[in-house]
C-alpha cells in the first residue's frame, strides 16, 4: 500500500492533460544508463495487521521494560500526565510544517511563544529559542555562541558535563579551530574551582559547566559564573535533568550567559534516545547571537494580537554561509509537549514534582550506603542522581543485579577509567519507596 | 472563533491540574543546605485541567496541517502520514526502552536501526548509513564532517566547497559550520548545474561539490555523471542533499550516478510527520571509503543479534546525545515496509505525475522562468501579475488561505524572483489537485479584475496579515507579567 489517492481513470486523464502518454515519458529527464531497471531489494510490502505484527514482535525483543531501572544519566523516567499525550497527539499539532505562513499557524506560534516563555521563566533568562535538537547538540551549540560572542579560541569544559555532551562538543567544534581544555572535579564531585581559576585565561571564550552535572551533584554556579566573569569568559550552564529547575535557583538568577539542555523529562518518553528536546536561553544583549528560531509576537493590519517566526536575519535561509546555525527544522512538537507538560503541572505540580525527585533519591542513597562495603562517592549535595562506591567492580555487580531483574544505575569506568567501582544511579518521583527498598535488599545479596 | 489568550493571561494561584501520590519517604530536611533553591517560579502557570484542554484544543484549531488539505511546499515533501506509523510508535517496548540499557535488553531497538540502515542503503544505492543526525541540516553537516575527516586523512582537508546558486540555505551554512569557506557555481540555462563554471572552479583545493538532485526546481540534474566525473577527477567528493528523494525512489539511485555521501530527510520521502517544524531525521549514507569516518557508536551484528560498536578510531564522533531521533525512525520503517519495492517507486512516480498535472494546468496563467522539464515540484514565479497588476508572490500565497489551501513555498529558490514553488507529493486527490489548480486560476483572475482584494489577503482567516517588520524591529518574545 502506498497511499496513492487516484484512481487509474484519474492517471489516464491526467497523462492526456499533461500531453505524455505514460508516467515513464516524464521521467524522460533520466538518462537511461542511470535507471534501475531492476525492484529495489527491500522485503514486500505488508499490509496493516501483518505490519503490527511484525512491530509487536520488535517491541517485545525489548526486554527492557521488565526490569526495574534506576538508569539515568541525561534520560529521566518521569511520570506523563494523560493531557500530553491525548492533546499531543492532535493532527493539528502533528502534521503542519514549520509556522512560515503566520496566519493559519497561529496554533503552533502562540504554543512557542509560550514554550519561550516557561523556558526563560525556569532558567531565569530573558530569551529562549523555539528548540534544539538535543541536550548534546543544544551544548554544542551553546559553546559555539560563546565563540562567536568573544572572538577567544579556547573553551573550558567540566569533566563532570555529560560525557555524551563533551564527545558532541568535540564533533561540533573539530574543525573550527576551537581548543578544549577539561577541568576536573573534587571529592565532592562539583567542579575543581582552583582548577578553573588556573585554566582560565585571555584566551578563553567560555566555560560550560552542567548543573545538576553528570554525577548529580549540583555545582555552585554563582561561584562558576562570578570566576568566568572575572576573566571576561562566559559562563554556560547545561541542565540535563530539567525537572531540577523547580527547586534549584536558576541559573540566570546567578549571571549565567547561556543556559542549554535537555527538557526530555519535561514529557518525552525515554524511547530509546530520542526524539528529546534541546533547549537554550540567554540574556537580551546576546540576541543576535541565539542560534535556531523565534517566535515574537506582533500585530495584524486590524491590530489584533499574534506571533510569526521573527528575526530570521540571524538564520541559515536568509544569511546562508553566515548564519548562526544551520537548523532548520527542530524540535517543534517535542517542545509542544514540553508545553503542555508543564502547563498542566503548573507552578505547584512541577515544584512538588522537584521536592520528591529530591526526597526520594535521598532517601535511596542513605538507603544503598547502609550496604555494607557501599558508600557514597561524593560529598556534594545532589538532585535525583548520585554516585556509589562499591566494593568490587561496578559492571560485574550491575550484572548481578540484572540477573535478579534490576538495572541498578550506569557503570561509570566506560566514562571515567578511574572510577572503576563507581556507579551512577537515578530515582525519580516514578520510583515508589518499595523498589528502593527492594534495590538494597538486592545489592545486599549481591554483595554478600 | 473564540480567541484564544495566552496560559499566563488565565493563570490564577491555587489551581491545578496535576497532582503526584504522597510523598511515601520519610521527608528530611535540609537536603540542599548551603545551596540556592527557589521559593518560587515567578509567573509560572496555574490552570485547571478543563481550561489547559480547551487553551490547547483551540489553538489546535488555529493551525492548518496536512490532515486537513492540500499542503503544497516545494522541497518540503507535505505528504500524508499514516496513521499506523504514529500508532507502531507508541508501543511501550519502544518508548519506554533507555538509550543506555544493556545491549541484550533493547535488541528489537537495534533491529530497527539496522534494518532502516539496510532499507536506506538499498534504496539510495549507498554502502552505509547512520541514523545519528537529528534532522537534514544536522545531516549535511555530519556528511561534510565525514568528507572532510577522510581528506584530512589523506593529508589535506581543502579549503572551498562549491555549491550551486539553487541550493537551500542550510548547504552553505553546513559547509561553513564544516570550516569550508563556500563558491557557488551557477545555474545555466535550463537550471541546472553550469559545467563550464563548475569545471572552472573545480580544482585541488575543492573538497566537495553538494549538489540537490532533483535540484529546487525540481530539474533533475541530466548530466550528474559528468558532474561526479569533474568532481572526482579533482579528488573532491560529491555530496547529495537528498531533499527531493521522493521523485527517485525506485527509479534510480544517488550512489550509481558517482554520489558519495548523501543525506536523506525521514520527515519528507519517508512520510514521517513534520509535527509543527520537527523532530524530523537525517540519516546520511555513505560510500564504502567513507564508512571509517561516520559517527559513533555503530549498529553491528553481533552473533545472532545485534550490538554497538563505539571502537572506531577515525570516526568524526558523535552527533547526538544517543542514536538519533529513535521514534522517528520507527515510523520511517513502518512506512518501508507498508510500500515495499513496488510502494516506493510508485510514490515517486505519482508525485511526478501530480506535479507535471500542476504544472500543465497553470502554465498559461503564471509565468515559468525554466522551461526545463520537471519531475516532483515545479517553480512558478509572480512575474505576470507582479509587471501587470503589482501583484506578488506574497499576495497570491495570501490569497491562497481565503481558498482554503496552505500556500506554496515562496521566494525560494533565490534564482526565480517572486517564486512559488509548488510539490503536491504523491498522497493527493484529484479532486484536492483540481480544486488548487482551480484557486491559482480564480486568483490570477483576481490580479486581473481586483488587485486590491488580493493586497488585503487574507480576510478569512484568525488572523489577517500580520506585520513582521514591527516583530522584528522591537522583538516581543516571551510574555511579561504587565503587574511586575
Amino acid at each position: 500500500m502506498s497511499y496513492i489517492a487516484l484512481s487509474d481513470k484519474d492517471k489516464k486523464e491526467m497523462l492526456e492533460r499533461i500531453g505524455v502518454a505514460s508516467i515513464e515519458e516524464l521521467y524522460g529527464c533520466l538518462p537511461d544508463e542511470l535507471k534501475l531497471g531492476r525492484r529495489l531489494r527491500v522485503p514486500e510490502a505488508k499490509s496493516e495487521p501483518e505490519l503490527e505484527r511484525s512491530f509487536d514482535a520488535l517491541a517485545a525483543r525489548n526486554t527492557y521494560p521488565r526490569f526495574l531501572s534506576f538508569l539515568g544519566a541525561g534520560v529521566y523516567r518521569h511520570f506523563i500526565p494523560a493531557t500530553v499525550d491525548y492533546l499531543s497527539a492532535r493532527s493539528e499539532f502533528v502534521t503542519p510544517y514549520t509556522p512560515y505562513q503566520p496566519e493559519v499557524s497561529q496554533g503552533t506560534l502562540q504554543i512557542i511563544f509560550e514554550y519561550q516563555t516557561l523556558v526563560c521563566q525556569l532558567t531565569g533568562m530573558d530569551i529562549s529559542n523555539a528548540s534544539l535538537y538535543d541536550g548534546a547538540m543544544a551544548a554544542a551549540e551553546g559553546v559555539l555562541m560563546a565563540q562567536r560572542l568573544n572572538s577567544r579560541n579556547k573553551v573550558l569544559v567540566a569533566r563532570s558535563l555529560h560525557p555524551q555532551y563533551r564527545e558532541t562538543i568535540k564533533t561540533y567544534t573539530r574543525n573550527l579551530g576551537l581548543v578544549i581544555e577539561e577541568v576536573g572535579f573534587g571529592d565532592c564531585g562539583g567542579l575543581k574551582s582552583a582548577e578553573l581559576e588556573a585554566k582560565l585565561g585571555p584566551d578563553v571564550c567560555g566555560i560550560i559547566v552542567q548543573s545538576p552535572n553528570f554525577f548529580g551533584v549540583v555545582e555552585d554556579v554563582a561561584k562558576v559564573v562570578d570566576i568566568a566573569h572575572r576573566h571576561q569568559a562566559l559562563a554556560i550552564v547545561a541542565v540535563a535533568e530539567a525537572v531540577s529547575l523547580g527547586i534549584l535557583e536558576s541559573p540566570g538568577r546567578f549571571g549565567a550567559d547561556i543556559v542549554c539542555g535537555e527538557a526530555q523529562s519535561f514529557g518525552l518518553a525515554p524511547g530509546f534516545g530520542g526524539p528529546f528536546l534541546g533547549f537554550m536561553a540567554c540574556k537580551k544583549e546576546h540576541l543576535r547571537q541565539l542560534p535556531g528560531r523565534l517566535t515574537g509576537q506582533t500585530k495584524d493590519v486590524d491590530g489584533r494580537r499574534g506571533f510569526v517566526l521573527t528575526l530570521s536575519t540571524r538564520e541559515q535561509h536568509i544569511r546562508r554561509e553566515k548564519a548562526t546555525s544551520n537548523i532548520c527544522t527542530n524540535q517543534a512538537w517535542c517542545a509542544l509537549r514540553a508545553t503542555i507538560f508543564l502547563e498542566t503541572l503548573g507552578h505547584d505540580g512541577l515544584r512538588e514534582m522537584a521536592v520528591q525527585n529530591l526526597q526520594k533519591a535521598a532517601y535511596a542513597a542513605e538507603t544503598l550506603a547502609k550496604v555494607k562495603g557501599v558508600r557514597l562517592k561524593f560529598s556534594g549535595r545532589f538532585f535525583n542522581e548520585f554516585v556509589l562506591e562499591l566494593p568490587k567492580n561496578a559492571q560485574a555487580v550491575l550484572d548481578a543485579l540484572k540477573a535478579k531483574g534490576l538495572l541498578g544505575g550506569l557503570a561509570l569506568e566506560r566514562y571515567y577509567p578511574e572510577l572503576r567501582q563507581d556507579v551512577l544511579l537515578n530515582v525519580t518521583e516514578a520510583h515508589p519507596k518499595d523498589d528502593i527498598d527492594k534495590l538494597a535488599v538486592a545489592l545486599r545479596e549481591v554483595l554478600r | 472563533m473564540i480567541r484564544e489568550p495566552l496560559i499566563f493571561e488565565i493563570s490564577d494561584k491555587g489551581k491545578r491540574a496535576f497532582a503526584l501520590p504522597k510523598l511515601d519517604v520519610p521527608e528530611k530536611k535540609d537536603l540542599l543546605a548551603g545551596l540556592a533553591v527557589r521559593s518560587e517560579i515567578r509567573d509560572f502557570p496555574q490552570a485547571s485541567e478543563v481550561e489547559i484542554v480547551r487553551h490547547f484544543t483551540r489553538l489546535s484549531q488555529q493551525n492548518y496541517c496536512v490532515d486537513l488539505g492540500f499542503y503544497p511546499l516545494g522541497s518540503c515533501t507535505m505528504k500524508y502520514n499514516p496513521k499506523i506509523n504514529e500508532k507502531v510508535a507508541v508501543h511501550p517496548g519502544f518508548i519506554q526502552s533507555h538509550p543506555l540499557a544493556p545491549e541484550d535488553l533493547v535488541q528489537g531497538n537495534l533491529e530497527v536501526l539496522k534494518l532502516v540502515e539496510d532499507a536506506l542503503s538499498e534504496i539510495a544505492g549507498m554502502d552505509a548509513f547512520t541514523l545519528q543526525p537529528s534532522a537534514g541540516a544536522q545531516g549535511e553537516l555530519t556528511g561534510m564532517m565525514v568528507i572532510r575527516a577522510c581528506l584530512e586523512d589523506r593529508g589535506d582537508p581543502r579549503k572551498f566547497v562549491l555549491i550551486p546558486d539553487s541550493a537551500h540555505g542550510t548547504n552553505p551554512s553546513s559547509a561553513h559550520l564544516c570550516g569550508y569557506t563556500v563558491q557557488e557555481v551557477r545555474s545555466n540555462e535550463n537550471g541546472t548545474v553550469d559545467l563550464e563554471d563548475l569545471s572552472k572552479r573545480m580544482t585541488g583545493d575543492v573538497a566537495a561539490l553538494m549538489v540537490t538532485n532533483p535540484n529546487t526546481l525540481g530539474v533533475f540534474e541530466y548530466d550528474i555523471k559528468k558532474i561526479a566525473d569533474i568532481v572526482h577527477a579533482k579528488g573532491g567528493f560529491l555530496y547529495m542533499d537528498g531533499a527531493n528523494m521522493n521523485a527517485l525512489t525506485g527509479i534510480c539511485r544517488p550512489g550509481d550516478m558517482g554520489v558519495d555521501v548523501i543525506h536523506i530527510n525521514l520527515h519528507k520521502t519517508f512520510s514521517t510527520p513534520h509535527g509543527g517544524g520537527g523532530p524530523g531525521s537525517g540519516p546520511v549514507g555513505v560510500k564504502k571509503v567513507l564508512e571509517p569516518y561516520l559517527p559513533v557508536p555503530r549498529v553491528v551484528r553481533k552473533g545472532s543479534g545485534f550490538g554497538l560498536e563505539f571502537d572506531r578510531p577515525k570516526s568524526i564522533g558523535r552527533v547526538h546525545s544517543f542514536y538519533g531521533n529513535f521514534l522517528v525512525i520507527v515510523k520511517a520503517l513502518a512506512y518501508i515496509q507498508t510500500l515495499g519495492p513496488d510502494g516506493l517507486k510508485e510514490i515517486a512516480e505519482i508525485a511526478v505525475l501530480n506535479a507535471n498535472y500542476i504544472r500543465r494546468s497553470l502554465d498559461k496563467d503564471y509565468h515559468l522562468k525554466y522551461t526545463t522539464p520537471t519531475l516532483h515540484e515545479c517553480v512558478f514565479s509572480d512575474k505576470f501579475q507582479k509587471d501587470a497588476h503589482g501583484v506578488t508572490n506574497l499576495d497570491i500565497a495570501k490569497r491562497l488561505i481565503d481558498y482554503g489551501v496552505h500556500p506554496p513555498t515562496m521566494s525560494f529558490p533565490l534564482i526565480v524572483h517572486g517564486a512559488l514553488m509548488i510539490e503536491p507529493t504523491e498522497t493527493e486527490s484529484r479532486r484536492d489537485l483540481d480544486f488548487f489548480i482551480e484557486a491559482m486560476t480564480k486568483i490570477a483572475q483576481e490580479a486581473k479584475d481586483d488587485p486590491a482584494v488580493l493586497k488585503a489577503a487574507p480576510h478569512h482567516s484568525y488572523v489577517r496579515r500580520l506585520d513582521e517588520t514591527a516583530a522584528a524591529r522591537n522583538p516581543v518574545l516571551k510574555w511579561e507579567n504587565p503587574g511586575s
